[in-house]
């Protein structure tokens, strides 16, 4: 008896598991001082300095790298391309946990998060761009949740409510799509409000595109990425089909991510020319814009290119990991780097490491949360009962 | 399907309606708003202020705001920059200065109460309220603390109770709101010993402001800030020195704050509106296409089958043809071997009469 609990809980103090579970732990502390003393018990926020990482990383981030859901679905289901099917169910769930993630860190960063539907039921603050993301938001994480419902129902042996889920897939992949441009563009277009914040160089009336487009490339390059994680750690849990796919995807849609990649930076350039900015480029801010834009457009776009010419399936997984930190490096520079650049340094923001700590935790709990759902449910592979059927 | 599909694109139209509500996207248009015609503001004219800090200690007394760190009579806090906070509506910056002017010159700082204000224009809950009297209010009791107003602010005026765990408020000035409604003076301009503060209808202040700058044109910079700054705002300002050294923005633009971001806004119902369309289309052509592919897939197996048939119908023609010709043939043959052996006899009996007859018959040719 006693060795059956100590051999049980020796298989559970996995290294991961015990990293996690420290991260958990600090999470669940910071939680605590987060709703005993308020935000300036764990965040470096000032009132020059309003929103920080649980912003910028957390939902900025966050948003565009669940992207993959909608780019995905999309592909598959509207624009027909079915050798990429065997990544619609990953792709639905990252984005559905994404989605889901974002708004739970949300409840830290507001004051009063159970006024988070006050937008809806209160009063509707139609005039603001965060309306507008805040209705888009709360839409689409029903729809992910609708489109990831399946895997859920065969999991639990529903077939009927599975059949009725199965069925409102097409509608559900439109509204995706539609309520993706939206609020996928409406997060840059909440800085269009302060251009005498935001550095000229990342100011432009065009940020609702550049965040738009590159939502589809941080979802194209985040499917090759996870896909590459999934196929590492959970590779038992793939059936034949899905290993056939794989590379084929990886091919598929690294090639769309430089297409767009060459797209974004030849948008990004008009928008330069359009704003006459190239004097700043001469500047400190204009070489981190540089690094940015050749660093981690030009240079992945060039990458996976190559990565795709000689179908180079590891530069192609590398180049996913580089664009990914690009996107991410731009959604940090409009919201932080770039934000307030007026100000003299010492009024400048940076996290406090509690604020970190937050942002780690709601990762992991993503990480865990995808772990529990993909040894259980039928995501990486087809359920037996259902072959062929979606 | 065709149901499902009805159905969320009645939702559709309903969330477009909901978006397009209320708002008034004037990027488009002519139409201007000037501010509201008998609406109120304040006049502050920094050649007159002495940086005593009794305007901050009056809007601290008429607000009720927790007393300040340091007593507001100790001038000492004016030797570093600072800004309003959730303590302090107002505050007075003093900034050296080493133009004509002798002496430093001090900057009033607290909301500018905008015409068309960022804050209100950016709250997704509509807690901002530009009053017919001039002052943007707050209300805390939908205030969702997403902070949004701060970021939008230009002037950097909401600040926000960071320590307050789980009724956190914006706070800002409010023009002292309750205050004007009844016909009092706003705290501050009440504390005002040098009258560098004037209350009054904003139309008078801007008449008043030119005429002083009329009046004294070498004491004043020839520019009243405010009249047209982010559109407009209810406080205008004088001054003796450029706008720029003594803290205010001089590149803020006369563009309100809803005009810039009317444009994404106007976008979405078309969004709404055209991406079902574009996307049904989508679906279409690429169910047409695999239609395509499939009946074509169809018509050539069909074909290579008919062609298959058709081939081997020919063949066994030929076959048969063929077969049908040995037949002829053997027949034929048989006929003739028949009345070959039929012939035979005769002429066997023939050779067996006169043998040497035959015998001779070359050798007469060859001779």
């Amino acid at each position: 008896m006693a060795d059956e609990t100590a051999a049980a809980s020796k298989a559970y103090l996995t290294p991961f598991n015990m990293v996690a579970g420290i991260i958990v732990l600090l999470g669940v502390i910071i939680t605590v001082l987060r709703f005993t003393g308020g935000l300036a018990a764990v965040t470096n926020l000032s009132d020059y300095n309003p929103w920080g990482i649980w912003i910028g990383f957390d939902l900025l981030v966050g948003v565009a790298l669940a992207a993959g859901g909608y780019v995905t679905s999309a592909a598959v289901y509207l624009f027909g391309m079915k050798k990429y099917h065997s990544a619609v169910r990953p792709a639905v769930l990252t984005g559905f946990l994404g989605y889901a993630l974002v708004v739970l860190a949300l409840h830290y960063d507001v004051g009063r998060p159970w006024r988070l539907p006050y937008p809806f039921i209160v009063q509707q603050g139609s005039t603001s761009l965060l309306f507008e993301v805040a209705a888009c938001v709360a839409l689409y994480l029903t729809v992910l949740f609708l489109e990831f419902s399946p895997a859920a129902l065969e999991w639990l042996g529903l077939k009927r409510a599975r059949r009725l889920a199965v069925r409102l897939t097409m509608a559900l992949t439109i509204f995706g799509v539609i309520l993706s441009t939206l609020h996928q563009s409406s997060l840059g277009a909440l800085f269009l409000i302060a251009p005498s914040k935001l550095h000229p160089l990342w100011y432009s009336s065009y940020l609702p595109i550049y965040f738009f487009i590159t939502s589809i490339i941080a979802g194209l390059s985040m499917v090759i990425f996870e896909s590459t994680l999934s196929h590492h750690y959970f590779a038992a849990k793939m059936d034949a089909n899905h290993l056939r796919e794989k590379d084929g995807i990886a091919l598929g849609f690294g090639k769309a991510a430089s297409f767009i990649l060459a797209g974004y930076f030849a948008i990004k350039v008009i928008g330069l020319a359009a704003d006459d900015n190239w004097h700043w480029l001469g500047t400190g801010y204009g070489f981190w814009y540089l690094v940015e834009l050749v660093g981690f457009v030009l240079l992945p776009c060039f990458a996976y290119a190559v990565g795709v010419r000689d179908k180079n399936l590891k530069l192609i997984k590398w180049s996913a990991v580089w664009t990914v930190l690009g996107v991410a490096l731009n959604r940090l520079n409009v919201s932080l780097v770039a934000f307030n650049w007026h100000l003299p340094s010492g009024e400048r923001y940076f996290p406090h490491w509690m604020e970190i700590g937050i942002s780690l935790f709601i990762v992991t709990i993503g990480v865990l949360a995808y772990k529990f759902i993909v040894t259980r449910m039928p995501i990486l592979y087809e359920h037996p009962d259902f072959q062929g059927e979606h | 399907m065709s149901l499902t599909r009805r159905k969320f694109l009645s939702w559709l139209g309903a969330a477009t309606v909901s978006t397009t509500l209320g708002q008034a996207a004037q990027a488009a248009s002519n139409k201007h708003f000037s501010g509201y015609p008998q609406s109120h503001g304040v006049l502050f004219d920094n050649t007159r202020c002495i940086g005593c800090r009794k305007c901050e200690e009056g809007c601290n007394q008429v607000n009720e705001l927790p007393g300040p760190d340091r007593p507001f009579n100790d001038l000492a806090v004016l030797d570093k920059p600072r800004r309003t906070t959730a303590k302090a509506y107002t505050v007075v910056n003093r900034y050296e200065n080493d133009g004509m002017l002798q002496g430093p010159v001090f900057r009033k700082i607290q909301c500018n109460h905008c015409l068309e204000p960022a804050c209100a224009s950016a709250c997704f809950v509509r807690a901002f309220t530009k009053t017919a009297t001039g002052a943007v209010i707050y209300d805390p009791s939908v205030c969702v603390g997403c902070r949004y107003c701060m970021i939008a602010c230009p002037f950097e005026i909401p600040a926000y109770e960071y320590d307050q765990a789980l009724v956190p408020r914006i706070m800002k000035c409010t023009l002292c709101y309750p205050r004007i409604v009844k016909g009092l003076l706003p705290g501050c301009v009440e504390a005002c010993p040098t009258e560098a503060l004037t209350f009054g209808r904003r139309r008078d202040l801007l008449r008043t402001a030119r005429e002083r700058i009329s009046q004294f044109p070498e004491r004043y910079i020839d520019h009243i800030y405010g009249e047209n700054e982010m559109g407009g705002t209810s406080w205008l300002y004088l001054s003796g020195v450029p706008y720029r050294e003594v803290g205010m923005r001089e590149d803020l633009g006369i563009t309100p704050a809803p005009q810039l971001t009317a444009g994404a806004l106007s976008a979405v119902p078309m969004v709404v509106g055209l991406w079902p369309v574009l996307l049904t289309g989508v679906y279409a052509i690429t169910q047409r296409k695999e239609k395509i592919v499939k009946a074509e897939q169809e018509q050539a197996v069909a074909a290579a089958r008919e062609q298959a048939r058709a081939e081997a119908q020919a063949q066994l023609a030929q076959a048969l043809a063929k077969a049908a010709q040995e037949k002829e043939a053997a027949i034929a043959r048989e006929v003739k071997k028949a009345l070959e052996e039929a012939a035979k006899v005769p002429t066997e009996q023939a050779a067996a009469a006169p043998p040497a007859d035959t015998a001779q018959t070359p050798t007469e040719e060859e001779s």
